[in-house]
């Protein structure tokens, strides 16, 4: 092809993406380093706007917490995704006929929008009409039927659970795959030189799943430190109860939108920009980690 | 969150991973004995009861009327009423979100798969240096977390006019979506052999027309891949409209659901309704094109 008509074909992607990706992302950056009064930009303003973060309220008590929320939220579907979803994805493997059916069904509540699922659970988890404690109570529970999402201490757990739920048909799918890429031969090798299905799955599947197993924890880390949507319709923007539920986006949308100080594109710029670094070290970090050790697997 | 599915994979990367490969990954595994016995396949039943029960929950209780809700939680719809949903749709203004919805997704998902498409073959075709270059500075696109830069995209529409505009928040999203689109895309163009080009261009063909009747038509399960996997991420976004869309008669359904859930916060059944009507759109997509979601949520899969 061509090179000028290559081009003609390139342009139209190109302007879209230029204008509505890249020209936001790089502004996003140049925001953080401004001194804001309302919508006109003063002069630069080096780091101040970050150093606002450590040292204003309200950032110096909701950033914490919301920070240490985003890292509770990451740990909690971190830890049961990679035990539960993998043992999961590892019994459906050796069922071939009903593997496609179930991964589907895992999938499913994969696809209902945050929104959506926040709201259904909202109602499900309700300490008057809700189902869920309703059944408790039938069923003699009665001390466990809780205001599960009034209380502060079980708030933040309720939007993990419903998160790890409504995500680990996506973990099941990929380790899945990644166990489909594992040479039967190896497993068998193993069986017949006496080893029980058990030590077969931690001495030769398990090592061969750790490329898997790290990109689906980089996925996660990246998907709970950006979580906006999920805790926005159980708690709304404030994280209700008592900021239970607050998240690092939820603090950046209050700042950028709700909060009415003068500042407020400045600060705002300056919480997204230490947000996404920390999404792109973590990230970065961990995958090159993952990049060394899968060089010594195939090696 | 599905837009992060491939965010870990470096563009440089994207050589060992082709989108479809049918062969390695979905080898049926041999026959042996399932791992666990029977109460392995109780656990895993089990677990796709409590992955679908909420759901159904969902639409069961779309079906009974508000009193009902009320004193018998644990009730079936018996018989079941339509009346929330009429309420839903017409009184809570569901019927407007959803238009928005289906306009804005639909015409982002077309705009964004078209010029990706176009993109995707110059990117895989040309040999100049400056396409492998254009090329890296898209597939970067699939590190970069867009909703962390709300606020200048808010001062862009801002200076564009577009802000509480469908179609600016329709361009907004075709434009984010173009990267996933052409990683996926340049694999299956290069898949393609030149010759089907030489032998177009002795036919007289020009690029336009070679592209259009000969490549386009062959990568069609690759369209339809990125077309599907676009499509929700889309459809469930939640801040771009939230923070874009001002007033009531523009909202897509996520933002709708919150105007609605806030008016309507004891009126459940006709709640349940609007959450029914909101997933429906993606269950049926789900139902008829499995395998593009399941193709699309392990594309960035390398092993």
């Amino acid at each position: 092809m061509r090179r000028r008509t290559g081009l003609v074909f390139v342009a139209p992607a190109l302007a879209l993406f230029a204008v509505f990706v890249l020209y936001p992302m790089v502004t996003a950056f140049s925001y953080a380093f401004f001194h804001w009064q309302g919508t006109s930009r003063g002069g630069f303003a080096g780091v101040e706007n970050f150093a606002t973060l450590f040292t204003r309220a309200p950032f110096t008590t909701d950033l914490p917490q919301a920070l240490l929320h985003n890292v509770l939220f990451f740990v909690g579907t971190m830890l049961i995704q990679n035990t539960f979803g993998l043992t999961i994805a590892y019994l459906l493997y050796s069922r071939p006929r009903s593997r496609r059916v179930l991964q589907t069904l895992y999938a499913m509540p994969y696809l209902v929008s945050p929104i959506v699922i926040g709201y259904l659970w909202t109602l499900l988890l309700s300490p008057t009409f809700g189902p869920v404690n309703t059944l408790l109570t039938r069923i003699g529970l009665d001390s466990w039927a809780l205001p599960w999402l009034g209380d502060p201490k079980t708030a933040l757990w309720v939007v993990i659970l419903v998160s790890v739920w409504q995500w680990i048909g996506f973990p099941v799918l990929l380790y899945g795959a990644a166990l489909g890429g594992v040479p039967e031969e190896l497993t068998e090798a193993a069986r017949v030189d006496g080893a029980t299905n058990r030590q077969a799955f931690f001495k030769i599947t398990l090592p061969l799943l750790v490329p898997a197993i790290g990109t689906v924890s980089v996925l996660t880390f990246i998907f709970a430190m950006e979580a906006f949507a999920l805790p926005y319709a159980f708690g709304g923007s404030t994280g209700n109860p008592a900021g239970s539920t607050d998240f690092v986006s939820l603090l950046f949308y209050r700042t950028a939108f709700d909060s009415g100080a003068t500042d407020a594109i400045g600060s705002s710029s300056a919480l997204a920009t230490l947000l996404f670094l920390i999404i792109f070290g973590g990230a970065y970090a961990a995958t090159s980690v993952l990049r060394r050790h899968e060089r010594r697997i195939t090696a | 969150m599905t837009t992060a599915v491939v965010t870990t994979e470096a563009p440089t990367e994207r050589a060992v991973a082709p989108p479809a490969r049918p062969a390695r990954r979905g080898r049926p595994p041999r026959a042996h004995r399932p791992v666990g016995g029977a109460g392995a396949s109780v656990l895993l039943w089990g677990y796709a009861a409590l992955a679908l029960v909420p759901l159904l929950l969902m639409l069961s209780n779309s079906f009974r009327s508000n009193a009902d809700l009320i004193t018998d939680p644990l009730g079936l719809p018996a018989p079941p009423t339509t009346a929330s949903y009429v309420e839903a749709w017409t009184t809570g203004n569901v019927a407007t979100y959803f238009g928005n919805s289906l306009a804005v997704t639909v015409g982002a998902v077309a705009i964004s798969t078209t010029v990706a498409t176009m993109a995707a073959y110059a990117l895989a075709r040309g040999r100049s240096r400056i396409f492998r270059w254009l090329e890296s500075l898209f597939l970067s696109g699939l590190m970069l977390p867009i909703h962390l830069a709300i606020l200048p995209i808010f001062y862009l529409f801002d200076g564009l006019g577009l802000i509480d505009s469908r179609l600016g928040l329709m361009l907004m999203y075709a434009a984010s979506g173009i990267p996933f689109s052409i990683f996926v895309l340049t694999t299956f163009f290069r898949q393609l052999p030149e010759e089907l080009e030489e032998a177009a261009a002795l036919d007289g063909a020009s690029s336009w027309q070679t592209f259009w009747r000969i490549m386009v038509p062959l990568v069609r399960p690759a369209l339809a891949t990125v077309a599907v996997f676009r499509f929700v991420p889309i459809w469930n976004d939640f801040l771009f409209p939230l923070v874009l869309l001002r007033r009531e008669e523009k909202y897509t359904l996520p933002v709708g659901l919150t105007n609605f859930f806030g008016e309507n916060a004891t009126n459940y059944s006709a709640v349940f309704a609007g959450l029914v009507i909101t997933t429906i759109p993606l269950i049926v997509l789900f139902l008829v094109a499995t395998k593009q979601i399941v193709a699309g949520l392990t594309a960035g899969m390398a092993k």
